[in-house]
């Protein structure tokens, strides 16, 4: 199965061969390297930016608003920071126009902790995305999620941010692409660039690719349980489906719920679950003061007040600057296992 | 660098045909009128923020009667700020929906009286939404420019903004963008100098002799005019605009202008008597020259006046946006 740069890749593929995407491009994504993360290796639409974070969100803009479909890239998300005046201004052109003008743009960056970044490799981007009105915010955490939320966000009339786990990005899927050879090394020969030289090799997609698309705003439902509901997105959510088969064996029924939508965000999916168990524990990385998920909170005792056994919890990153390079700083500074499981075994024991 | 021009010289003729001549000052004095309507709405509590460009009508003027006018990146696009009310009268646009966005009605055409004055949004002109953060649309213009170079033809984008932004890192981003040797861009790069941010004079920022100069680091071919004239405007712009059309390579021009009634309602709004005043030298031009006589002048602005003064009251009696309406237009309904 495809890992998540390869499903991106291919999406990437599918969605300037069939869905009008005209402009892939950012720091580092055209040739020779093709992305530092590689996944933009290959693909025909793609050429390499001045080093300016600015100038790729503008450029973004003006070749939307030119009439084509670009998907820029933002290396770290740590360093989208300095455009933010510009992703407002993304966010509120058809607010602000009356509905003159729109911006079928795509804006991807790789998102939070996991691969020893450091303090400018690490960062989350939820919570301030989220605040930024007129965007669609994703995040996968499987590769077919990565391939389907990218086909839907190519298709997209506003700006998407697509924000990519950075810890996820190597690790193999366990469902099949709709079109990906059924061979991983197969996969990899075809469209994998070459160490070294690379001036002369091209890839060879994989014909059958499909749009397969997964609707921005819907959120799936990884495992069913009835005592405690958990509800994460990106590193985090395959920690917490882990989690939850570890307590099933201690007889705890948790539900597992993949968000993959920020905004629009799927609610009906989320309160028939803390209806159902009355505990819900919200799960990411991003720091916890002003969390996306502290809106979440806010929303459940809003309106599922008397429906809980339980307090809504939130478990996410420490309030604290960066993230260390040490491990024992690293780990110590978003959630672990550990952590959830612990987290999800209180919460489920917690009684009113 | 362009030749220079002998156009300064009060003795010799004008160099335009009369009809353009009686049709930018048409457009200058419908420019002034509407900024000074705006401005008395202002006073009297007709809306809650003024800001404009008079002293910039000589420039203005002609940068909209020269654009290739219409929709898409065939034709010409443009990244405006908000002193270019005259650019957009020259393109066609009615005096009306400045005073609908300036009563903030429902009927602005702009911004459904979401914005402030001045911010004008134009779809079907290529006109791009004005912001309030100046100088973003130095960073955007040269995504307009890519995707007008690969479609070919002659439109080009033009960007224009004022000398104190030129400070902020967004107009770096466009000559940087726009000249790269590989992919060098149609962009028209445009700063309307009036020597001062908001209160902060030229010589409290700019250490450039002239802010053209800042071409010649990348190679752009770059010019400093002045933006009062609008026969030099005109000629200049014409002859800048020809060279990014056909060679489909940025061009830097910067306009001396004047700021006539400060930098917004934030500054008082109240004439500035000690700037030039285009549309006073013209005139003068213009008289001297025999294209127009002071009668023919003083009638036509009274006719203005008259105009404005009932479009205002139109405007005022015009209702508010329906509360419910901040929940429209958020997101694009797929076309």
């Amino acid at each position: 199965m495809a890992n998540m740069a390869q499903a991106i890749r291919m999406a990437l593929h599918y969605a300037e061969t069939h869905l009008g995407v005209t402009d892939i491009f950012g720091e580092d994504v055209g040739a020779p390297l093709g992305g530092v993360f590689t996944c933009t290796q290959g693909l025909k639409t793609t050429w390499n930016s001045p080093l300016d974070e600015r100038g790729i969100i503008g450029a973004a803009m003006g070749i939307a608003m030119g009439g084509g479909r670009p998907v820029a890239e933002i290396q770290f998300c740590d360093y989208v920071y300095n455009t933010i005046d510009l992703l407002k201004l993304a966010g509120n052109t058809c607010w602000s126009s009356n509905g003159d003008w729109n911006l079928p743009m795509v804006v991807r960056t790789p998102v939070g902790s996991g691969i020893r970044g450091s303090i400018y490799h690490s960062h989350s981007f939820d919570a301030t995305m989220t605040h930024i009105p007129g965007w669609k915010v994703v995040m996968p955490s499987t590769p077919l999620d990565a391939y389907g939320l990218l086909i839907s966000a190519c298709k997209e009339q506003n700006p998407v941010m697509y924000l990519e786990p950075k810890a996820l990005l190597r690790v193999k899927g366990e469902e099949r692409i709709p079109g990906e050879p059924d061979d991983d090394r197969t996969l990899s020969k075809l469209i994998d660039a070459p160490l070294g030289d690379r001036s002369q090799w091209k890839p060879q997609w994989p014909e059958a690719l499909e749009a397969f698309a997964v609707p921005i705003g819907k959120g799936k439902l990884v495992r069913e349980g009835n005592q405690v509901t958990v509800v994460s997105y990106g590193r985090t959510l395959p920690l917490c489906a882990r989690a939850a088969a570890t307590l099933a064996d201690e007889g705890i029924s948790v539900e597992v719920i993949d968000l993959r939508s920020l905004w629009p965000y799927d609610w009906d999916m989320m309160k028939a679950s803390i209806q159902k168990t009355g505990r819900v524990l919200f799960v990411n990385e991003d720091t916890e003061v002003t969390n996306f998920g502290e809106h979440l909170v806010r929303r459940t005792v809003d309106e599922l007040f008397y429906s809980l056994l339980a307090p809504p919890r939130l478990l996410a990153g420490k309030f604290v600057p960066g993230i260390g390079l040490a491990d024992t700083l690293e780990m110590a500074s978003v959630p672990q296992q550990n952590d959830i499981t612990t987290a999800l075994r209180a919460l489920a024991g917690e009684q009113p | 660098m362009s030749r220079p021009r002998l156009i300064k010289e009060s003795s010799a003729p004008l160099p335009l045909d009369r009809e353009l001549l009686v049709r930018i000052h048409d457009l200058m004095v419908k420019t002034r009128v509407l900024e000074e309507r705006l401005i008395q709405m202002y006073k009297q509590g007709h809306g809650y923020f003024w800001i404009g460009g008079p002293g910039e009508e000589a420039f203005n003027v002609p940068l909209g009667l020269l654009m290739k006018k219409g929709q898409g990146p065939e034709y010409d696009f443009l990244h405006a700020h908000y002193r270019q009310s005259g650019t957009l009268l020259a393109l066609g646009e009615e005096p009306i929906g400045a005073l609908r966005q300036m009563k903030n009605t429902a009927s602005d055409p702009y911004s459904g009286g979401r914005n402030f004055a001045g911010h004008f949004s134009l779809r079907k002109y290529n006109v791009a939404p004005v912001s309030s953060p100046i100088e973003v649309q130095y960073s955007i213009a040269p995504g307009t420019a890519m995707v007008q170079k690969r479609v070919g033809g002659d439109g080009i984008t033009i960007v224009t903004g004022g000398d104190a932004g030129t400070a902020e890192g967004d107009f770096a981003t466009c000559l940087v963008w726009s000249s790269r040797p590989a992919n060098p861009l149609p962009v028209l790069i445009i700063v309307t100098n009036n020597k001062w941010g908001i209160s902060t004079s030229a010589e409290g920022q700019h250490g450039e002799p002239r802010v053209s100069e800042r071409g010649k680091a990348f190679n752009i071919r770059s010019k400093t005019i002045n933006g009062n004239d609008p026969v030099e405007a005109y000629l200049e712009l014409k002859e800048a605009m020809e060279y990014v059309r056909k060679e489909r390579k940025p061009f830097l021009l910067e306009a001396n202008v004047s700021r006539l009634y400060g930098h917004s309602s934030a500054s008082g709004a109240n004439y500035v008597t000690d700037e030039v005043d285009c549309l006073k030298d013209f005139e003068k031009r213009l008289e001297q020259d025999g294209v127009l006589t002071r009668q023919q002048m003083d009638d036509l602005r009274n006719r203005y006046t008259e105009d404005m003064a009932a479009a205002a009251r139109i405007a005022r009696d015009e209702p508010l946006p329906e509360p419910e309406s901040i929940w429209k237009h958020i997101f694009a309904e797929d076309k």
